[in-house]
């Protein structure tokens, strides 16, 4: 079953094309930002931590080697 | 008690306190919290005086009339047991229609005649395609003709 | 019984939780692509117009699931909230936080597409009736959830200052479910309830409960995202966190 008559039927939305679309939009853009902005938080989040640790490792590494050399 | 349950305890207690005084409050505030009421209540006495408030019921069929200038209507509001009369200069939301719920916003004039300055279509919960909804009217149609039909013969 | 409650106390770890997640993560996204994907061609190209409102109805879609998942993710949290009060277990009140912007997120939208679909058919973008302030509570209960949390340092009271407020907001979730029946609103009573036949065309009804397990599965994905970013956050000082990034 098909409800349109054409493409342009479709976006007219039978008049409440500004409605129904500023509903939809608004709608996927909210969904897809959203996981989009919580993956980005989460990666930036995962590279600071790994690159204290390695700091932190790199330090360790270091005092260790200056302890063995006095 | 050990310490867990009566963290339950004060959670259980906390939200019954809130709940009871939450009822308190809607139940105090109840008449702040209609939207709108009906030409019954109106024509009680219980309409605001000089102050705008709003009425709601169904637009009475065959009552919608437009005025010369072309955009104000008259139309009569009824919710089956009282009705009056609503005068509007605008335009008309998509779902106004005769026999259909209205809610209007405005002032009640001398003569009984409520003069609006906002008028609100409000439409119910069902969902249908035409085709449905014109096989409903029809039935409807049907039985109301079968009373006719059947009291005639009494 | 023992096995069971031993289980669930392995994953109430942030610790074991945090991989967990992250293997239940695509699945979820998995399914709410889907339901989406059907949900919304059920909607838009099998659904009929409606004899009342034409083509415009059709903001159903997406204003009722939204408008559920705002209230259903309330609960959710406020559940949550208790249990980390009550046990104090750690990942309760992760999972409380993890879900608050999400279920901001919904309820804008249920008021956005909400106000979209009043301009056409009532006549007004917004009108303060009942249900639709009561909704706008919501909004503000959940910013503020938010807000007390991101103000207070210390997660562990931070956790307990949202429990609460987030308890005291639950009086709000029957006032919106039941405003319509209540009070005299604008907003029109449920087409779909537990207590009587759904008030909608089969097809109609159809698109909108698949849109709405599409929302459901989608806000289980991302606040199983966001809540491990937060367990990473909170447990940073922790061996394991060093492993698992160093992985």
């Amino acid at each position: 079953m098909m409800v349109w008559n054409s493409f342009s039927d479709f976006l007219a939305m039978g008049g409440y094309g500004l409605y129904v679309w500023g509903s939809v939009g608004a709608t996927a853009l909210l969904m897809l930002a959203e996981p989009i902005i919580v993956a980005r938080r989460n990666s930036a989040l995962k590279t600071q931590l790994q690159r204290q640790f390695n700091a932190e490792r790199a330090d360790r590494g270091e005092r260790k080697a200056r302890r063995s050399q006095a | 008690m050990k310490p867990r349950q009566q963290r339950i305890a004060l959670i259980v207690g906390g939200l019954a306190v809130l709940g009871i005084a939450a009822v308190l409050v809607l139940n105090a505030l109840r008449s702040n919290l209609e939207f709108s009421i009906t030409p019954t209540q109106v024509a009680s006495g219980e309409a605001p005086k000089d102050r705008v408030f709003r009425v709601g019921g169904m637009v009475k069929e065959g009552s919608l009339a437009r005025e010369a200038d072309g955009v104000t209507v008259r139309f009569v509001v009824t919710d089956t047991a009282r009705e009056m009369t609503v005068n509007y200069k605008g335009i008309l939301p998509d779902l106004f229609k005769e026999g259909k719920g209205v809610v209007a916003q405005g002032k009640l004039g001398a003569d009984g005649v409520f003069v609006a300055s906002e008028v609100l279509a409000k439409h119910d919960e069902n969902y249908m395609p035409p085709e449905a909804a014109h096989a409903l009217d029809e039935a409807s149609r049907r039985a109301v003709n079968e009373q006719a039909a059947q009291s005639l013969k009494q | 019984m023992s096995n069971g409650l031993l289980n669930w106390f392995k994953y109430a770890s942030p610790q074991s939780f945090y991989p967990l997640a992250g293997k239940m993560i695509p699945w979820f996204w998995a399914l709410a692509a889907i339901f989406g994907v059907v949900g919304l061609y059920i909607g838009f190209f099998v659904a009929p117009t409606d004899a009342q409102q034409g083509e415009g109805y059709r903001i159903i879609f997406l204003h009722v699931p939204a408008a559920w998942m705002s209230m259903f993710i309330y609960l959710v949290m406020a559940f949550w909230a208790a249990i980390g009060l009550i046990y104090k277990t750690r990942l309760s009140g992760m999972m409380a936080t993890a879900l608050a912007p999400t279920g901001a997120m919904f309820t804008f939208l249920a008021l956005w597409t909400g106000a979209f679909w009043g301009k056409p058919m009532w006549g007004a973008w917004w009108v303060w009736d009942a249900r639709l302030t009561s909704e706008l509570i919501l909004f503000f209960l959940y910013v503020g959830f938010i807000a007390l949390q991101a103000a207070i340092d210390d997660p562990r009271r931070a956790d307990k200052a949202g429990a609460i407020l987030a308890l005291v907001g639950v009086v709000n979730i029957p006032i919106i479910y039941f405003s319509v029946k209540w009070w005299n609103t604008l907003h029109q009573g449920a087409s779909v309830s537990l207590t009587k036949a759904p008030s909608m065309a089969q097809t109609m009804l159809w698109g909108m409960l698949v849109c709405a397990l599409a929302f459901w599965m989608y806000a289980i994905a991302v606040a199983l995202m966001r809540v491990r970013g937060i367990i990473l956050e909170r447990e940073r000082n922790t061996e394991w966190v060093r492993q698992e990034l160093a992985r």
